[in-house]
């Protein structure tokens, strides 16, 4: 994978046969404009058609749009603090599942099991990112949401009465479906990165371990995840954007109330779904371009989540340049 | 019912299922002839078309009160105690509203967890605007729309996910659309209408309440006929229009549309039953034969 791979030393670039001729020059040409310009000018009309579509909702709320509590069709009031929140935590609460159990598995495959087993898992794995959002949300609502209603919710709320994070009546849809259904849709995404991430590990590096004595476990957390560890980060980057631009499976279980509650069993609502609900049936005009106001609140966030992990992937990149790796 | 009319006429109509919004919008950018719409286009809306539109009923539709109380049958409720609910202030099933309106009904203590649709759609449209003409509360706490502010429950995306989102919760209410409803045998309460009766949502519940509207209807055919008179009426019950401009400007083609709506209007009623939406009253289909004789052709009449 192109995470993984170092981008190639700077004296490289330069054309090693002194002044660069014309094909090199037309290559350059033909991929400044795939790479700079058409992904610069797609984000950019993107961005320009949204903020002149929601012009009137921008110069109607300005800057509280962010931060009011209240959307109410009806009455024309237009805030997107709840979907910013829902958002933000179920994508929040997949990552924090996902990623354990998506390293796990790709420790496994990478590093213990049988060629003939790591194989096969991936081949499950990839599987899973090939089904339909809209039938995880489906298996969501008729086999997941009544287990948490009937069983998981009702054990916490018992045992933990005064802890808010597990408060209220167990309705099964909300949060924490919400969070578990994008954790089941990142963990192929999350593995397939990470797998081939650790692949890219030179072998001499666990063969070091190894002759000084490691055992398994020490030459993977010592050797070959410091070693990959931008590269995963970068895996775990990818799994929460999917995590927060996804829309029909989360819309289906997350219970859809445009509320803020510490409570992981209370329903939520994310950007994402509320533009898939509503937008169809928006019907007038304050009302789409506040909807297309929440998109582009949405890519705000989505911009602002990626930058955080860029600089937590160069922070930690300081570290293990040290060692080489880099 | 389009194939129907294309076998009869040679005419194919090219029909595709978009939300209200995007039907309202293609017909203001002209790329498309004719929508279909089960909300009143606003008045915003009317103008941004940017030439007279008509509303022209075509079929009935309504929402049934979907419930979830195991070996209760036939639970009886009225727009007060409907509204209550979806307000909070009637919180279980044995709440007294509820229990006057069931008195040979033994009702639990289960909480009540309403659920709503969370997707914009005609049935909440016809659901907010039958609560706000029953009950003043909700008029001016909630008010009525394609999608609303509800102050409580949970939201299901489209009608599978409000039924869902019932069967699987003991003491869950629900609004769905009458025809899924019907289509997947869902147990739905019996509404008490204006008249006073408790009456289920049936095909004739919907034309009933239809025609019942019917002797105070205004003559552009923009009616709402939520709690309408009559015995048998359902009192959930509202039209879905085709909206088309009221010049057409093509003459051919205005030719076949005006033909096209006066078969729906009329004969094309036939197959409404079988789809689970109810047929338009007498009265109905007369006052369509009125508004469709108002259509022009490129300016003339036709």
């Amino acid at each position: 994978m192109a995470l993984a791979l170092s981008p190639v030393p700077r004296k490289l670039r330069r054309p090693i046969l002194g002044a660069a001729g014309l094909p090199d020059a037309a290559f350059r040409a033909v991929v400044l404009c795939f790479g700079a310009l058409a992904v610069l000018a797609l984000i950019g009309l993107i961005v320009a058609a949204m903020v002149e579509e929601s012009s009137l909702s921008l110069s109607t709320f300005g800057p509280s749009f962010l931060a009011q509590n209240v959307w109410d069709p009806v009455k024309r009031e237009f805030g997107t603090l709840p979907f910013i929140y829902g958002t933000v935590v179920s994508s929040l609460i997949a990552l924090l599942i996902a990623t354990p159990v998506s390293l796990g598995v790709a420790i496994f495959i990478v590093e213990m099991a049988p060629p003939w087993l790591g194989n096969a898992i991936s081949v499950v794995v990839e599987l899973l990112a090939a089904i339909p959002s809209v039938l995880l949300g489906l298996w969501g609502i008729f086999v997941m949401v009544p287990y948490l209603q009937r069983t998981v919710e009702p054990w916490f709320i018992e045992r933990f009465p005064d802890v808010p994070l597990f408060e209220g009546p167990p309705y099964g849809v909300g949060l924490l479906a919400g969070g578990l259904i994008l954790a089941i849709m990142i963990v192929p995404t999350i593995v397939a990165i990470s797998r081939d991430v650790m692949l890219t590990v030179p072998i001499s590096q666990r063969e070091a371990m190894f002759a000084l004595g490691a055992t398994n476990w020490e030459a993977t957390s010592w050797a070959v995840l410091p070693y990959a560890r931008s590269g995963l980060l970068g895996a775990v980057m990818l799994g929460l954007g999917r995590a927060l631009g996804e829309t029909m499976a989360v819309t289906m279980v997350i219970g859809n109330r445009p509320d803020i509650s510490a409570s992981l069993f209370h329903p939520a609502y994310t950007m994402a779904s509320v533009i898939a609900n509503e937008f169809t049936e928006a019907t007038f005009d304050l009302y789409v371009s506040a909807l297309v106001e929440v998109g582009l609140a949405l890519f705000l966030v989505t911009v602002l989540m990626n930058a955080v992990a860029r600089l937590l992937v160069w922070s930690t990149a300081g570290s293990s340049q040290r060692v080489g790796a880099i | 019912m389009f194939d129907a009319w294309d076998k009869q006429t040679g005419n194919e109509v090219n029909y595709q299922s978009v939300g209200s919004g995007a039907g309202i919008e293609q017909l203001t950018k002209k790329t498309v002839d004719f929508g279909a719409s089960d909300a009143i286009m606003t008045d915003e809306q009317e103008k941004n078309a940017g030439a007279a539109v008509l509303h022209l009923p075509v079929t009935i539709v309504a929402a049934s009160i979907a419930y979830n109380l195991p070996g209760v049958k036939d639970v009886k409720l009225d727009g007060e105690s409907i509204a209550g609910i979806y307000l909070g202030t009637i919180k279980s099933w044995d709440d007294p509203k509820i229990v006057a309106l069931n008195p040979d009904l033994k009702l639990p203590k289960t909480p009540i967890a309403p659920v709503e649709r969370s997707d914009g759609s005609g049935t909440t449209y016809i659901f907010t605007n039958y609560l706000s003409a029953v009950s003043a509360d909700w008029k001016s706490k909630v008010g009525a729309g394609t999608s609303v502010k509800f102050p409580v429950g949970i939201g299901g995306k489209g009608n599978e996910g409000v039924a869902g989102q019932v069967s699987q919760t003991a003491g869950a209410v629900g609004y769905v659309e009458y025809a899924y409803a019907k289509q997947n045998n869902i147990s739905t309460a019996l509404v008490k209408n204006q008249a006073g009766k408790f009456v289920p949502a049936t095909v004739p519940g919907q034309t009933a309440a239809a025609a019942g509207a019917a002797a105070n209807m205004p003559a552009d055919g923009k009616a709402l006929i939520v709690n309408a008179p009559g015995e048998g009426s359902y009192p959930i019950s509202g039209f879905s229009w085709i909206i088309s401009y009221k010049d057409l400007t093509d003459p051919a083609k205005g030719k076949a549309l005006v033909d096209l709506f006066t078969y729906t209007a009329t004969k094309g009623q036939q197959f409404a039953e079988d789809l689970s939406y109810a047929p338009l009253p007498p009265a109905v289909q007369d006052l369509d034969g009125k508004l469709l004789k108002s259509l022009t052709l490129a300016g003339k009449p036709q």
